[in-house]
């Protein structure tokens, strides 16, 4: 066990160790110089220099990696090219909508689909069974940028309940910024919905083909009483799996949905960063997003071997 | 395959609801892409800006654009844009991704893992972020929403047939062929290969369709397909500031998507019923 | 009106608290709130080229020895009044006494030559140091007189100091400016959230006329829905620069709102690479005048909103001459010239495109028009990142779409290494006499012979003069109609209630 641990924590370093030198590397190759981009059209080439020298642009590549690295380490990720503030402080800003808009998103899908995963499976083979995958199958053939842009038309141009978009803040109370945030919550929920629904449902079928619910409901056990007790409890791996791929995977999700709402998240963040050629932010998202997704990950293999122990073999 | 074995697949697939419903859309979408290739009703590169946002006439079945295009050949072109995109795309990610898998499976130890992490190193780089980086460094197109959609398709590839290749690895009639002198790429084209093939074809029908989703998604971002070309997602970012005054703008599209989308989500569906005979009571 | 049900009446309560109360807040409307498309990246205006750093600070918060007002005149403001010697060599500034920065230190003459000295500097960051390049020295005469001396005379000068990028700042908060500007201004910084607003407060010891308004929220909303959404709903009073001319036919019909066309320094042209086959041709660059149609682009691109232009200037200048028929839309007459110039069937060329819609729409329009004389267009889309690098710098492109919204910049085309690469002995030496002409009459004269040729020579095609199409509340008065300089300047501004 020690060991296993061992070998798959020195496998997430390394992979963390490869994500930021391919980072770093393909933003070494990105054209357009920042220095450029800060003083327009008008600029004239001594005046560039001096600013290259400013934000050190002439250091050599391995002492910029270096230094970088070493910031990180140490909590400092450096100064922003364009806002002239810490890039720290710049994605916790952004984090504070990014982070609750997924969480708003996730928890909606989850409190809709696993419930109607588990009706459909309790109705297998019947109407209500029939109709959810239906509407599952749709959810998952609608693009949610599209949804978005459908929710606008309807609940901001048509019925103007919603402003079609921008992020009301936090500060101006809790109900505001939340009202700002629904119309895109329910738009990255749909297609999570739609997949976590099929997840849920087959799963639980899969759980109530078992031998020992067989023998359970030889033994007497009621049918639902199976399904609640067993079979959802013994499906719910998978769907906690599932959830926390697909909340890893909604902190980049939310770049197009963000853009369809214009909300200041994180996506939006690097959007605009890679376009204004401010590396030093672009790096750290691009870093803080393969960081996350690499950490849950590896968080799922660990669980995975301490909730059965049979895999311990395999690795 | 002999004979009765098609036949009996022939009346499945007559059976099989989510099969028919999808293969027609499917058909429908594949052959209007194709038509559009010889003919449109109106050119797609040439404006009319005198009649542009026009509504539904005679003339231009579903209006015109806010450059006076005609919606429905633009919708026609559109479709054939998405499948191209996608359908390289899936080559791409099937073509990297298979023979990694079938590798890895065949070799346990060290290449496996290896194979494995990069799995999840690839992994670690959803789609978008790939193709936003791609498109910053070689600029947004065509080419580079396939190379996006193409990498993101690699790790999901190599997952299924790793997955798939293992079992039959463990079957007796592989071992009879490594005794019968065989090496290891005969064994796995000939034998590996041919017995995974139904998983692979299921999971290219599904990466196809999320392949035009992203497809979408990229060119609703600038990222994907350029003007002129015709594509949905492009339509749909256009016709968002239209939307007060030409809603019908952003809803054709975005029908089309779905309907694409749905039409191969439940071809896929159908043919896991049929082809998988595992998994056909659970469905 | 229709039943209201219970809820709706409780959510019409609480709506009316709202605006009772935002109402006691601003109830003598000495508020502005004014949206905006870009955000700036900070908001030192002697140290970056973003136009979304004048717009909020000039005039408000950051002060000139000049300042230019929205008909483009010349006007005291830290420099109460100057004189020019006979020579045009010799500029004495008198300076505005019992000013003060915002944080209190005072304002002289040190000040002054502190922050032309550093504009010109080597290590200058200014993204416009060219206004300073005539300088030979600043000296301070005693605490209220700065005298200039200049290498050369340069009719430009006065205006030249009344640029963003020429405001006067304090030696000691210099380098802070750009995340807590300190001007003179009467407005001061407050607040900046990052991605959503800029909040400027109120200089009380301000030293001139103090302007009705008290406080003023820039709201940065990129997205036009938004926009939209946002004006309707008394979110922004204000959009200088409205971003979906596509959407301002429904403002116009509401009266609730004024509507103001006005005009920007913006000169749109699709830029030629002037030394590239096969433009270097005269008769191709002809041939493509002939074939754009620039009432189309503009409908389409603009709906509706803008000039047409035949040259590169501004047709509200009093030294515009309409050029706009030198080359008129006439395909035929495109393709008789694309013939004689060897390529009968047309060529195939590249047309690199920035983010703004006017040069992404209007770019594909553009290729359809040339498509009819067979000129095949790709279209490349860039960001503003490449296109500084790729286009700009480095002169790799065909043709290209931007917008030049430097006010009076004609005399980009005397400069030999300039991106589109034109060069004209005779166009030159008209510039050169232009620069050392004092005369009105003269210099407009000059002004129209520099027109005629660049529009003669086809150099560019000269699509239209951008629009600044202003949207805002019917009872807000003062705002600038017209933008000679990129600002949105809030000292005149007032409610009518």
């Amino acid at each position: 066990m020690t060991i296993f641990l061992v070998k798959r924590f020195f496998v997430f370093v390394i992979t963390l160790f490869v994500a930021s030198l391919v980072i770093f590397f393909l933003l070494e190759i990105l054209p357009g110089d920042p220095a450029s981009i800060i003083l327009g059209i008008g600029a004239q080439d001594d005046t560039l220099a001096a600013l290259r020298l400013e934000m050190g642009l002439n250091l050599p590549a391995p002492e910029r990696y270096y230094s970088w690295i070493k910031g990180i380490l140490y909590g400092n990720f450096g100064k922003s090219y364009t806002y002239d503030i810490p890039v720290y402080s710049l994605i916790i800003e952004r984090l504070s909508l990014s982070i609750p808009l997924a969480l708003l998103a996730i928890s909606l899908s989850t409190f809709l689909a696993i419930p109607l995963g588990v009706f459909a499976a309790a109705n297998h083979k019947r109407i209500a069974d029939t109709s959810i995958m239906g509407f599952s199958q749709l959810g998952l053939a609608v693009p949610n940028f599209w949804f978005a842009i459908l929710l606008i038309l309807f609940f901001s141009v048509k019925l103007g309940w919603f402003s079609a978009g921008g992020f009301a803040g936090w500060e101006t109370g809790f109900g505001a910024g939340l009202k700002s945030l629904t119309l895109p919550a329910i738009s990255l929920a749909l297609p999570q919905a739609a997949i976590l629904a099929r997840v849920t449902r087959s799963a639980v079928l899969e759980n109530m083909d078992k031998d020992y619910i067989r023998t359970a409901r030889a033994k007497g056990l009621s049918k639902k009483a199976a399904l609640w007790r067993h079979a959802v409890r013994n499906a719910l791996i998978p769907v906690v799996t599932i959830l926390g791929l697909q909340l890893s995977f909604l902190l980049a999700g939310t770049i197009i949905i963000e853009n369809v709402f214009y909300l200041p998240g994180l996506g939006r963040l690097l959007f605009q960063s890679i376009s204004q050629r401010d590396l030093v932010v672009v790096k750290n998202i691009v870093m803080l997003l393969a960081a996350t997704v690499v950490t849950i990950n590896f968080l799922v293999d660990i669980i995975y071997v301490i909730i059965d122990p049979r895999l311990r073999d395999n690795s | 395959m002999n004979y009765s074995i098609l036949k009996n697949l022939w009346k499945q697939s007559l059976n099989n609801r989510s099969f028919l419903l999808g293969i027609v859309l499917s058909l429908i979408m594949i052959l209007t892409g194709l038509i559009s290739i010889f003919w449109t009703p109106f050119p797609v590169e040439i404006f009319d800006i005198s009649h542009k946002l026009e509504g539904p006439s005679a003339k231009h079945w579903l209006g015109t654009d806010h450059f006076g295009r005609d919606m429905t050949s633009m919708l026609m072109a559109g479709a054939w844009n998405s499948m191209l995109v996608s359908l390289f795309a899936i080559s791409l990610g099937a073509g990297i991704g298979i023979p990694l898998g079938v590798f890895a499976a065949g070799k346990s130890g060290w290449v496996e893992e290896l194979v494995m992490r990069f799995n999840d190193f690839a992994f670690a780089f959803p789609a978008l972020l790939t193709a936003v980086m791609i498109s910053a460094i070689y600029g947004p197109g065509i080419i580079n929403s396939v190379i996006a959609i193409g990498i993101f398709n690699i790790p999901v590839f190599a997952r299924i047939s790793r997955g798939s290749a293992l079992v039959i690895y463990k079957l007796e009639f592989i071992l009879a062929a490594r005794i019968s002198g065989k090496n290891e790429f005969q064994i796995a084209f000939e034998h590996i290969l041919p017995n995974i093939l139904s998983v692979l074809i299921i999971q290219s029908t599904i990466q196809f369709a999320l392949g035009i989703l992203a497809e979408a998604g990229l060119s609703y971002l600038g990222l994907g397909t350029q003007p002129p070309q015709p594509s949905w997602g492009k339509m749909l970012s256009e016709a968002q500031t239209m939307m007060f005054i030409a809603p019908q703008m952003a809803i054709l599209p975005g029908i089309a998507i779905v309907l694409t989308v749905l039409g191969l989500n439940l071809l896929g569906d159908g043919l896991r019923d049929i082809l998988d005979p595992r998994l056909r009571d659970k469905n | 009106m229709k039943i209201i049900n219970k809820m709706h009446t409780k959510i019409l309560l609480i709506c009316c608290s709202i605006l009772i109360i935002s109402g006691a807040a601003f109830a003598s409307k000495k508020h502005l709130t004014m949206g905006m498309v870009l955000e700036p990246p900070h908001l030192d205006p002697t140290a970056g080229a973003a136009a979304a750093i004048d717009e909020i600070v000039y005039a408000n918060v950051f002060e000139g020895l000049t300042r230019i007002n929205q008909n483009a005149e010349v006007l005291p403001a830290l420099a109460e009044s100057w004189s020019i010697s006979r020579n045009g060599l010799k500029y004495t500034f008198k300076l505005q006494k019992g000013v003060k920065f915002h944080d209190g230190s005072i304002f002289d003459s040190n000040d002054v030559v502190f922050s032309l000295n550093r504009a010109r500097s080597e290590k200058s960051t200014n993204a416009q140091k060219s206004l300073f390049s005539s300088i030979k020295e600043v000296m301070a005469q005693g605490t209220n007189t700065v005298i200039v001396t200049l290498k050369n005379p340069t009719g430009n000068f006065l205006f030249n100091m009344g640029w963003g990028d020429a405001v006067i700042v304090d030696s000691s908060s210099a380098n802070s400016n750009k995340s807590n500007p300190i001007g003179t201004g009467p407005f001061t910084f407050k607040r900046w959230v990052k991605g959503d607003r800029i909040e400027l407060g109120e200089n009380k010891s301000y030293w001139g006329q103090k302007p009705a308004l008290k406080t003023a929220t820039f709201k940065i909303i990129p997205d036009p829905a938004a926009a939209v959404a946002a004006l309707m709903a008394g979110d922004a009073d204000a959009f200088a620069n409205f971003p979906a001319p596509e959407m301002a036919s429904q403002f116009q019909s509401d009266s609730r709102f004024t509507v103001k066309v006005g005009s920007t320094e913006g000169e749109t042209i699709l830029s030629t690479n002037n030394k590239q086959k096969p433009f270097n041709d005269l008769r191709v660059r002809q041939a493509i005048a002939h074939a754009l149609n620039s009432k189309e682009i503009i409908d389409g691109a603009m709906f509706g909103f803008g000039t047409p232009i035949g040259s590169h200037f501004a047709p509200h200048h009093a030294a515009y001459i309409n050029l706009t028929g030198t080359y008129p839309h006439n395909i035929n007459k495109a393709k008789k010239l694309l013939t004689e110039a060897g390529l009968p069937d047309g060529f195939s060329a590249t047309l690199k495109l920035p983010p703004p819609s006017y040069a992404r729409r209007g770019g594909e329009i553009v290729a359809s028009q040339l498509r009819k004389v067979g000129i095949k267009l790709e279209i490349i889309p860039v960001e503003w990142a490449q296109w500084l690098d790729q286009v700009f710098k480095n002169k790799d492109f065909d043709l290209t779409i931007v917008s030049h919204t430097e006010p009076m910049d004609i005399g980009i085309y005397t400069r030999p290494k300039y991106y589109f690469q034109y060069q004209n002995p005779s166009f030159n030496s008209i510039i050169e006499e232009l620069n050392v002409t004092s005369s009105t009459k003269k210099r407009y004269a000059l002004m129209g012979a520099a027109q005629a040729i660049l529009s003669k020579d086809a150099v560019n095609g000269f699509l239209f003069q951008l629009a600044k199409l202003g949207i805002w509340n019917k009872n807000v008065i003062g705002l600038w109609e017209n933008s000679p300089v990129q600002a949105n300047d809030l000292t005149g501004v007032s409610w009518k209630k």
